[in-house]
């Protein structure tokens, strides 16, 4: 097992070099750059200041150069600093993720929590009414644009109904409340996005679920186990579902990277200040230590919430684990 | 044509699916034909009509500007689908080169375009399209061509899966003995067998290209207002929240139900191109 954790981890090293190296190429072959942004609007600069501006931020070296100084700091979890407030990279994000990872993180129980249950139930009963009432939820959640839902929840919850705040994760007078006050308003506050942040995602893997249990409900295994005249939960709960619940981990593992990415998107209409928030005012500014900042710790979360699920896979089924090549 | 007619005959089977083709050849008709359809110049303004609600005269109510809704939405479509190919077409094209080429030549080969897939899936997607275009002009091609680049990876997937096996049969070999050059028999022997994958992947695809293209319309970053998208309807909506619930509710039912359409006849497709479940019926 610490083997099989070892070669993952070591797996990871050249993905993540080979992500700061794709980042860094896109966003710095891309034509303009920050020192126009900020001078644009003052007529006054001199082309004089724009070159001792570029020196400042090193942009007047060679790119190969400027990566290499870049990893070298990336290395000592240096992002440099902000090209809009100065204030080093590192800290903006950090202020950012714990109310991101909190949203991602609730809205993935939830689907975990809804999701399976629907596949479990649709697959032991194909072809029922819940069957097929929960495959037309399934693709009406997987083409429903979610900011759009989320404008509708707005009206409703927000506008029309009055009984959820529609911005921010807390009320203006958040100060004068009792902690229990707190936990309360900031729950109302994250109903709306961690419902819709879950919405899709439900219909994703109740779809997967489904699948994956049809195909094991299929095998001589179960066959076996319903023929010794086990009951039928057993034979769902304890022989179906550990053996379909690893594709299942797989999907979970991949989803991260279009959780964190969707958050870009509510976060913006919920002004939720997350790591989507961020990174949309970032590209908006050019700010490119912040931009490659987050891109390269959303690759990162991306590849731990691959690791993970890769060893729960592992965990689960010892297949894996003693295998000698992956 | 024996098999496209069983291929017809067993989506025809599906009636969601038949639907869903119904309503996408609709769109495409009113894409096309959108001048003459549209009961309204879609950026005419009118601001004594301003944020007025659904009537007679506007079915679906005007915008801010007093623009008819309705009629920039039947325009929205021609966007939407615009973006659908041509961006999947991209990822379609990367895709098929980059999967043949692992599949057919393998191992150092693969090793290394499979890592590079791996590489790209390791992005927030999203993160990464939204980098690009807000360094970019934000235009529909843009968006077409950041959607395409950043989509291929599945496809890439599929066609080496499918290559995997297919290098090793019979008819492989066969060509191989005739003295076949390695393109020909890559393009034109093994990858006209691994097209269905490909067709059905590729209409999920326009679907999610159709989605990532009103999400990016919506933050300002696609079409550029005063073209009308589906996506840049629902900013005027969300910054007219409190007052105009049109401008919200009728273009998101446009992305809806096209995209549930595109999805209802991928999946239709999947079930009519697999071989494996031909004959699990009558035939």
């Amino acid at each position: 097992m610490v083997a099989y954790l070892i070669k993952r981890l070591a797996l990871m090293v050249p993905l993540l070099f080979g992500i700061t190296l794709i980042t860094f190429t896109v966003i710095h072959l891309a034509p303009g750059n920050p020192v126009e942004v900020q001078t644009e609007m003052s007529l006054k600069v001199s082309a004089q200041a724009k070159e001792n501006l570029k020196k400042l931020y090193g942009l007047d070296r060679p790119l190969h150069v400027q990566y290499i100084d870049w990893l070298g700091r990336f290395v000592a979890f240096d992002f440099g600093t902000s090209f809009v407030d100065g204030r080093p990279v590192v800290d903006k994000i950090l202020e950012r993720i714990p109310i991101t990872l909190t949203i991602n993180v609730l809205s993935l129980l939830i689907i975990v929590a809804v999701a399976i249950p629907i596949g479990v139930l649709s697959a032991t009963k194909q072809y029922s009414l819940f069957d097929k009432l929960s495959t037309v939820f399934v693709f009406i959640g997987f083409s429903t644009p979610t900011f759009w839902l989320a404008l509708l929840l707005m009206i409703l919850f927000g506008v029309n109904m009055g009984i959820l705040p529609i911005s921010g994760i807390q009320s203006i007078d958040v100060s004068d409340m009792s902690p229990f006050e707190r936990v309360i308003d900031w729950a109302r506050h994250l109903i709306l996005p961690v419902g819709i942040s879950a919405f899709g995602g439900i219909a994703g893997l109740s779809r997967y679920s489904r699948s994956s249990m049809l195909e094991v409900i299929r095998q001589d295994y179960i066959k076996t186990a319903r023929a010794k005249g086990l009951d039928e939960s057993t034979v769902v709960f304890r022989h179906a579902l550990r053996n379909a619940l690893m594709p299942i981990v797989t999907i979970l593992g991949l989803s991260v990277p279009g959780l964190i990415g969707g958050g870009v998107i509510f976060e913006t209409i919920f002004a939720i200040p997350g790591m989507g928030q961020l990174f949309y005012a970032s590209t908006m500014a050019r700010d490119y230590p912040t931009i490659m900042g987050i891109l390269v710790i959303g690759g990162i979360l991306t590849l731990i919430g691959n690791l993970i699920a890769d060893v729960s896979y592992a965990v689960v089924d010892p297949r894996v684990r003693t295998k000698k090549e992956t | 044509m024996r098999l496209l007619r069983v291929i017809v005959r067993r989506f025809a089977k599906n009636k969601l699916s038949v639907t869903g083709a119904v309503i996408v050849g609709a769109l495409i008709l009113t894409a096309v034909f959108a001048p003459v359809i549209a009961p309204y110049d879609p950026t005419a303004i009118d601001v004594y009509n301003a944020l007025s609600p659904p009537s007679k005269a506007h079915l679906f109510g005007t915008d801010e500007l007093g623009r008819d809704l309705l009629s920039r939405i039947i325009w929205g479509t021609r966007v939407s689908l615009k973006v659908g190919f041509v961006a999947v077409g991209i990822a379609i094209l990367i895709g098929v080169v980059v999967g043949s080429i692992a599949g057919f030549y393998g191992g150092r080969v693969d090793a290394i375009l499979m890592r590079i897939v791996d590489m790209m899936l390791a992005f927030p997607t999203f993160f990464l399209i939204l980098a690009v275009i807000a360094i970019l002009e934000p235009s529909i091609f843009t968006i077409m061509a950041v959607i395409g680049v950043t989509g291929w990876m599945d496809v890439a997937r599929l066609v080496r899966a499918e290559f995997l096996s297919l290098k090793e049969r019979d008819f492989v070999d066969a060509a191989r003995a005739l003295g076949i050059r390695n393109r020909r028999l890559i393009f034109r022997h093994i990858l006209p067998n691994a097209v269905s994958p490909v067709f059905v992947a590729a209409t999920f695809g326009v679907a999610g290209a159709i989605l990532i293209e009103s999400g990016l319309s919506f933050l300002g970053l696609g079409v550029q207002p005063p073209d009308p998208s589906w996506g840049n309807i629902l900013t005027a909506g969300k910054d007219n929240i409190e007052i105009a619930w049109w401008l919200s509710l009728f273009p998101g039912l446009a992305i809806l139900v096209t995209v549930l359409s595109y999805n209802l006849v991928g999946e239709g497709l999947r079930d009519a191109l697999d071989p494996r479940l031909w004959g699990t019926e009558e035939e």
